[in-house]
């Protein structure tokens, strides 16, 4: 029988390789919260309130661009939507959880997280205390990620603006879904959503970063049934 | 205003994580969305990423000659066959800047 403790820590343990792009990950985001010309204490108030890179970035560069608090806060949401797939399947791990423990475990599943819960508590499906397993997880993730945003807006005052950091926006989300250019299904998504927002950037209201999903979405929808 | 959309996205975000966790029943999500939610990342980020290298800064599509656009093809190449987020990124700013400030002098 593993102690709290010894599941805590491998949850620690397991995420450590992600560090290698978290930490570069969150320096961009604090640097290019800078660079977009929000106050440092914005940038960083992000990080805790919202905690999630890739909805902070579009959120600053949406604001920054002039859109409305009610696009940048929709296209929050449409981004975040993934987390709802995370709970449903990591709630099997935390039913047993008082309601109280459940609100303060759902403020650390983060996606990298959230992929070495899956894995392990799928192979170790007697554990005692799977839970310790996605805090240590979240944990650690979430002190690497305020501390490297805070450097992000540290260095990213001193970056000058020949350098065009706002390029490194689209390039981190390139990394992001990089990995799942191999499987053709989701290449498929990519580039509905992709030329869908070509055709509908100039909409109103930046809509296109809500409208752009949406589509694609309805694209894997059809897809999918047409697979059966 | 932006403390406002700060505190409201918080709220939408950490909903999206307790919800499945402690309010509903997981059961309730079907498979059929469970597949579709899959897709969400597939279904978001070409959206940030399209216009950031195709769009310039007023609104307008780039020429085919933009050193973003072979930027982006670097980190693309890069990315598919190193599978790493860092060389991803690094190649594509690497071979940005090589442009703008090498090779447009």
């Amino acid at each position: 029988m593993l102690s709290k403790s010894k599941i805590f820590f491998k949850g620690i343990v397991a995420v450590l390789p992600h560090m290698l792009s978290v930490i570069p990950f969150g320096i961009i985001t604090g640097a290019i919260g800078v660079e977009l010309g929000f106050d440092p204490i914005l940038v960083y108030a992000t990080s805790l309130i919202i905690f999630g890179g890739a909805s902070q970035i579009i959120f600053m560069q949406l604001l920054s661009g002039g859109a409305s608090s009610l696009v940048a806060i929709t296209s929050v949401g449409v981004i975040n939507s993934r987390h709802l797939l995370y709970g449903a399947v990591l709630s099997e791990y935390l039913e047993k959880l008082s309601f109280i423990k459940k609100l303060i475990i759902s403020y650390f599943i983060v996606d990298q997280g959230f992929a070495e819960s899956n894995k392990y508590l799928r192979q170790n499906k007697n554990l005692s205390n799977p839970h310790y397993y996605v805090l240590g997880t979240g944990v650690t993730l979430w002190f690497c990620w305020q501390l490297s945003t805070i450097s992000g807006i540290i260095l990213g005052s001193f970056i000058p603006e020949e350098l065009g950091l706002k390029f490194a926006i689209p390039l981190t989300f390139l990394a992001i879904i990089v990995n799942d250019l191999r499987k053709l299904d989701h290449v498929f998504v990519m580039l509905v959503s992709g030329f869908a927002s070509l055709i509908l950037f100039n909409a109103p209201f930046k809509s296109y970063i809500i409208l752009s999903p949406i589509v694609a979405l309805i694209a894997a929808f059809i897809m999918l049934r047409f697979k059966k | 205003m932006t403390w406002f959309s700060i505190i409201v996205s918080g709220i939408v975000t950490y909903f999206s994580r307790m919800a499945m966790v402690a309010l509903i029943d997981r059961e309730m999500l079907g498979t059929k969305v469970k597949e579709v939610l899959n897709y969400v990342p597939a279904a978001v980020f070409p959206a940030i990423i399209f216009p950031g290298v195709f769009f310039n800064d007023f609104g307008f599509l780039v020429e085919i000659t933009d050193p973003k656009i072979y930027g982006a093809i670097v980190a693309l190449v890069v990315g598919f066959y190193s599978r790493s987020v860092i060389a991803t990124i690094v190649s594509g700013l690497l071979s940005y800047w090589f442009i703008i400030f090498f090779l447009l002098r």
